[in-house]
């Protein structure tokens, strides 16, 4: 009787994709060959597989790319009124909607993300971004920014792994919406939904040299965001990536927004509705294997209902399926990279080290592709490094407290602060809570919940500005 | 929650001490509980384990059929069905029992003897349950005697909304002593909570505790008459209670969602539901049931499909 649900593996079908065995850049609406020589090929991390090759545009590139963007902005887009942009956006919109299927199956192959997310959630809401900024081009002067805000010019965006096309909508919506013209750079892990997206440009007519897309690593970012044609650098990624480029933008007239990363505390009162804090906190960490910068990764549970919640949560832990992210009953997929899956090892590892007690539920990982089991440390101080450093794994430290108070004071002592849970049915703690809390978002009763109309950004060494919402304007826009 | 075989007897023993305990219960947020089951629902169950799941769940079914215009001769149509649910195919499973209103059990007794098909009956002043306990008693004592292994009892809604649970507690523990049979064994009592009309899943939760404390065998959502029936979150708050109240009496509690539940589709997720809320103890007709009476004829039709690759029309599937 055990096996009724062993679910049958429900596949989500590959051939709704067409991938290039090779890929050029996308400069001026056209495909172009990178100047210089250097090609990688992207990684399925479910599989190891190679899916294509692409070019590590040179610093010559980004030259090339940065004049289309800069001629498209003076002759075309920079000039155009409001009501005309937002068509051009909607049409996007309405393309990313009808190809959303391919765009999904396309993401999670990339990146080892399950297509239940990259279904339901990733694709919904790059889809409404580019809805939400539609609606903003002609009513710019409605936003609360002035008498008549003007765009800034080209903007450098330099996007992450984790979520490339929901970054790259968060990024480029608002840019076009505003008058910006821009030139992206997606991850080297991840180029693929970024280079899908170009045709997407291309479908909707949009001028050439409006949306301009490079590929490449470190060096190619670096150029970019120094490139002195650009005067607006937008970065999500890493802190440590963060700083260089403020370093490269500081003094310059260049205008700079950065999200940064995370270790953002979920706190779950004694009062909470149990079964939902559990769902939350699972959640809050195991979405997207745990790489997401405001993932709840640090639990602080009040310690009144420490081992009754622990114990729910290990039973809930031992439901999760991974493996295939194709398949439609995977809950947990692959590490993005190799790299990545080090960087986890070697913090749980120092978890381990360091006096924490590590589980994880019985989990067979596939053998081939980059894996790492849910896992949760207990008995985790604040002075452990997987309660400091930000893991980008599923990987969750659990920390206990007994008065709103000190809940307020842990949650706050990390060098980050971008997100933060609280769980409680008690409305007035909550509105407490949010008050002390140092962080862009604050979740109540629920996490790791988007919305293009929310705007979302950090404090400290989280970054800073906003995207999203009306204050995601500001970003793009002299006011 | 981790102390297992603990007695809850004490929490009857006063109004004040059962509200307390069904207050101190941890509370359900909607919009969460909501979310998980929509999540749930999204599971992708196809071939061997939708085939499984189909038969599963054909074998959970209670038959049921509880309108003023019933007959005899209804009741055993219906039974025919129930022990032998496609003429055309003998491997399908039977289902687990029919329901019927108690003056109709001696026939579906009389219909079902033999093959394993359980009778249930709706008792205690079905569907409002306004009238006395004495009244409810009898009806209870009435359809027992005639033969039902099940008894569906309602919950007096009207008292538990005002907060007299003890009543509601006292009413149920009345019920299931008159479910006593003379050879001894107890008909199975089945509560129901009529979800609909508690409203909140707050109140599902409590009710379900309350239900449990005072001795269900099975709690059951709905009387089918009262809309919304059987939701999916519903179900999740009622499949939460079971397993917790397992974690911390040893003692397994059936659950049956009833009412609005028509298609294999919803039928497939409410197994899902199961197996990854309560786990898969609950996966068994002993444990679970689907009360309905449209459903059946889905899951025949497609098994039907399963088997052949082709669907048949509605009136390859009888009627009754």
């Amino acid at each position: 009787m055990s096996d009724i649900f062993e679910y049958a593996p429900a596949p989500e079908s590959r051939d709704v994709v067409d991938i290039r065995p090779s890929y050029g850049l996308f400069v001026n609406g056209e495909w172009i060959d990178s100047l210089g020589d250097e090609r990688h090929k992207t990684l399925n991390p479910a599989t190891e597989e190679a899916l294509a090759e692409f070019s590590y545009a040179t610093p010559a590139d980004v030259d090339r790319a940065v004049d289309a963007a800069r001629k498209a902005y003076d002759s075309v887009w920079g000039r155009m009124p409001g009501r005309e942009r937002a068509k051009y956006l909607f049409r996007i919109a309405r393309i990313v909607q009808e190809r959303a299927r391919e765009l999904a199956v396309l993401e999670s192959l990339d990146n080892g993300k399950p297509i239940r997310e990259s279904r339901d959630v990733d694709l919904p809401l790059v889809a409404a971004h580019f809805f939400y900024y539609a609606g903003w081009a002609d009513k710019l002067r409605h936003a609360g920014l002035g008498e008549d805000p003007r765009p800034l010019g080209v903007a450098a965006q330099i996007i992450p792994w984790n979520f490339p096309l929901l970054m790259l909508a968060w990024k480029i919506a608002p840019a076009l919406a505003c008058g910006n013209t821009v030139v992206l750079k997606p991850a080297e892990t991840t180029p693929l939904t970024a280079l899908a997206f170009a045709e997407i440009c291309r479908q909707a007519d949009l001028p050439p040299g409006v949306v301009n897309i490079v590929t490449g690593a470190g060096e190619t970012g670096q150029a970019l965001a120094g490139h002195e044609g650009v005067d607006k650098v937008a970065f999500t990624g890493s802190t440590e990536v963060g700083r260089l480029i403020a370093r490269s933008v500081a003094g310059t007239r260049k205008k700079l927004t950065l999200e940064l990363g995370g270790k953002a505390a979920n706190i779950v009162f004694d009062d909470a509705a149990l079964d939902q804090a559990v769902e939350g906190i699972v959640n809050g960490i195991f979405f997207n294997q745990g790489h997401v910068c405001c993932a709840g990764s640090r639990l602080l549970v009040q310690e009144s209902v420490e081992d009754e919640l622990l114990a729910a949560l290990k039973r809930r832990l031992a439901t999760l399926r991974l493996g295939d992210p194709l398949d439609k009953n995977t809950d947990i997929g692959a590490v993005n990279s190799a790299a990545q899956l080090d960087r986890i090892r070697e913090l749980s590892d120092a978890g381990e080290a360091e006096g924490a007690q590590r589980w994880s539920p019985p989990c067979a990982l596939p053998d081939k592709g980059f894996w790492f089991p849910p896992t949760l440390f207990t008995g985790v101080a604040q002075s452990h490094r997987i309660a400091r450093e930000e893991i980008f794994g599923p990987v969750l430290s659990v920390l206990t407290f007994r008065t709103p108070a000190e809940a307020v004071e842990k949650a706050n002592n990390t060098p980050y602060g971008l997100s933060a849970g609280v769980w409680t049915e008690k409305g007035s703690r909550i509105l407490w809570m949010a008050d002390r809390l140092r962080a862009g978002v604050v979740w109540a009763n629920t996490f790791n919940k988007f919305d293009p109309t929310s705007p979302f950004g950090g404090y400290k060494e989280s970054g800073y500005g906003r995207e999203g919402g009306r204050h995601g304007l500001e970003a793009y826009l002299d006011v | 929650m981790s102390t297992p075989t603990t007695s809850l007897t004490e929490v009857a023993s006063s109004g004040a001490t059962l509200r307390a305990f069904l207050h101190g219960l941890p509370g359900v947020d909607r919009v969460g509980a909501d979310q998980r089951a929509a999540t749930l629902g999204t599971r992708s169950i196809k071939t061997t384990a939708k085939a499984k799941a189909i038969d599963l769940a054909i074998s959970m079914v209670d038959l049921t059929t509880l309108e003023g215009a019933d007959t005899p001769g209804k009741v055993r149509a219906m039974c025919a069905k129930a022990v032998r649910p496609d003429p055309a195919d003998a491997s399908v499973p039977k289902v687990a029992a029919v329901c019927v209103y108690p003056d109709l059990v001696p026939h579906a007794v009389e219909a079902l003897r033999g093959t394993g098909v359980r009778v249930a009956s709706v008792a205690t002043g079905f569907p409002s349950g306004r009238t006395s306990l004495a009244v409810k008693v009898d009806d209870t004592a009435l359809a027992v005697a005639s033969g039902a292994d099940e008894i569906d009892m309602v919950i007096d809604r009207g008292a538990f909304l005002a907060g007299d649970y003890l009543t509601v507690y006292e009413q149920i523990v009345a019920v299931k002593a008159a479910c006593a049979r003379k050879d001894g064994e107890d008909a199975h009592l089945k509560v129901i909570l009529e979800t609909g009309e508690l409203v909140t899943y707050d109140n599902v939760r409590r009710a379900s505790w309350l239900a449990m404390v005072a001795g269900a065998d099975f709690i059951k959502t709905s009387t089918g008459k009262v809309a919304p029936a059987a939701t999916l979150p519903v179900t999740l708050v009622m499949l939460e209670a079971v397993r917790d109240f397992r974690d911390r009496t040893g003692r397994m509690v059936g659950v049956k969602p009833a009412g609005g539940i028509r298609t294999t589709k919803d039928a497939i997720k409410n197994l899902v539901l199961v197996n990854e809320t309560a786990g898969p103890d609950w996966l068994t007709a002993e444990w679970f049931r689907l009360g309905a009476s449209s459903l059946l004829n889905d899951l025949l039709m497609q098994r039907t499909k399963l088997t052949t690759g082709h669907y048949a029309g509605p009136d390859y599937f009888t009627l009754d």
